[in-house]
């Protein structure tokens, strides 16, 4: 049956098992492309003739503040399967993503802002990326306190799964809303521009960070994952088992 | 055994039963809207009550407000009947939950959203708004508070019966409130400086249509969720 992987994918201990297998896959690759990315940008690449060394930031800026988003877009996207399928597993993967996400969004907050101080002349303007990132970082607030508010964790993971699924409706109203917001009060800035025009040998760098950091993700989500699955699955024999085999 | 009652004649038992619970005890939905003039009167307070100022200030100050006050009352939407079971026997009526719910986000704004848009010509009159402008900066509230009532009531749901559930149900429903903030606000500056608003209205009605059509189904799921 074609459905076979997807129920086998659904049981836990299936779970464990294959994520322990695919995380060197992810992570390996991830270190190489991060480093083969860091070097590439911060040596090899050209100095910017208008922003000097600073922009070099850009290598882990951009990478973060995009899988912020994609880590919300992989939280709804497990908390719909969950929802649909009550697939124990899929909510162990969302409840994961939250925390991996807020940081990668932390990340691109600090790292924007320390940007902005020798671009804008201070540490914060009121972006309009910078502003949804922040948008974005209260958001998991709400999501990860909701889940820490209610201590029964099958309500916990249905309850984060709507207010996931609300959110991710939410979240592109919002980055046009406050770009619509922003482009009332001030001009566009200048590093909106500069984007597109890249040549290779910046921009070539700063996919392979892309890739780096998504396949990272990727790895330290697998992780978490089965973590929280063996949290979840405590009181069986099959955790056990695992268990005992580690120690 | 009584007649099987159709969703459309729940829905306006449902609604009048609300109002008349809601009218024996005014005192639960004055405070929003006294908080509402509170705060409004503490944003001239904390600042340099100069006429051109605070008019700069008044969208501002009145969609803080607002805000804030929308979100006080919410908690009143569902508590009391999460703990006496109504909610429950709702939910297990066979009519759609979500229709119900929606019946009842609709009182909650005749009560605590409506009550607003009537006191606000006051408070933006007080702030510098010119009496031209009082009728746009009404009507935006109208609007924007009918979208803040129908987002709200989803993190009501949500914090169904939670213990810390006031501070949390502010996490969960501000930043899903940050576009109805901004065009709000945006229209209402626009109708106070006595310019068309249509642009920021067509967008936050875009929002309150929107909100219509999705919030009571996620509420109903999360009110749902809270009951078991």
């Amino acid at each position: 049956m074609a459905w076979t992987w997807f129920h086998k994918f659904g049981s836990p201990p299936h779970f464990y098992r294959l994520a322990g297998k695919l995380t060197p896959w992810f992570a390996w690759p991830a270190l190489l492309l991060s480093l083969a990315g860091l070097y590439g940008g911060l040596v090899s690449a050209p100095m910017d003739y208008q922003q000097g060394e600073g922009y070099r930031i850009i290598y882990v800026h951009v990478p973060a503040a995009v899988l912020s988003t994609m880590a919300y877009a992989t939280m709804a996207a497990a908390a719909g399967v969950g929802l649909i399928w009550r697939m124990n597993v899929a909510y162990a993967v969302a409840a994961s993503c939250a925390a991996i996400g807020a940081s990668f969004t932390v990340v691109a907050l600090v790292t924007g802002s320390l940007w902005g101080r020798p671009m804008w002349g201070t540490y914060w303007e009121w972006d309009p990326r910078l502003t949804s990132e922040l948008v974005l970082l209260f958001l998991y607030l709400g999501y990860m306190g909701l889940r820490a508010a209610i201590e029964d964790t099958a309500r916990a993971d249905r309850a984060s799964a709507v207010l996931a699924l609300v959110g991710v409706i939410n979240l592109p109203i919002i980055h046009y809303s406050v770009d619509w917001w922003n482009s009332l009060h001030q001009g566009h800035t200048l590093l909106k521009m500069g984007k597109a025009s890249m040549p290779a040998s910046m921009l070539v760098p700063l996919l392979l960070m892309m890739a780096g950091f998504t396949l990272f993700f990727a790895a330290i989500l697998l992780v978490r994952a089965r973590g929280e699955v063996l949290r979840r699955e405590r009181g069986t024999r099959w955790v056990g088992e695992v268990v005992g085999e580690a120690t | 055994m009584s007649k099987p009652v159709s969703a459309l004649k729940a829905g306006v038992l449902l609604v009048r039963r609300d109002l008349r619970l809601a009218l024996r005890r005014p005192g639960e939905w004055l405070q929003p809207l006294v908080f509402f003039l509170v705060v409004t009167t503490l944003f001239p307070l904390a600042t340099n009550p100069e006429m051109s100022r605070l008019r700069d200030m008044a969208p501002a100050a009145l969609w803080v407000a607002a805000l804030l006050s929308s979100l006080l009352a919410l908690e009143l939407l569902f508590r009391e009947d999460g703990q006496d079971g109504t909610l429950e026997q709702l939910a297990v009526s066979g009519l759609p939950l979500s229709w119900l719910l929606l019946a009842k986000t609709c009182v909650h704004w005749l009560l605590t959203g409506l009550p607003l848009v009537l006191v606000a010509p006051l408070a933006a009159t007080a702030l510098g708004a010119p009496y031209a402008s009082i009728p746009g900066v009404s009507a935006v509230l109208l609007l924007g508070g009918v979208a803040l009532s129908l987002i709200g009531a989803v993190g009501a749901g949500l914090t169904l019966g939670l213990r810390r559930g006031g501070v949390l149900l502010a996490l969960l429903v501000l930043p899903l409130a940050v576009p109805v903030l901004i065009f709000g606000a945006r229209a209402t500056a626009l109708a106070i400086a006595l310019e068309p608003t249509t642009g920021p209205v067509y967008l936050l009605a875009a929002i309150a249509v929107l909100s219509a059509t999705l919030a009571p189904l996620a509420a109903a799921a999360a009110v749902r969720i809270s009951l078991e």
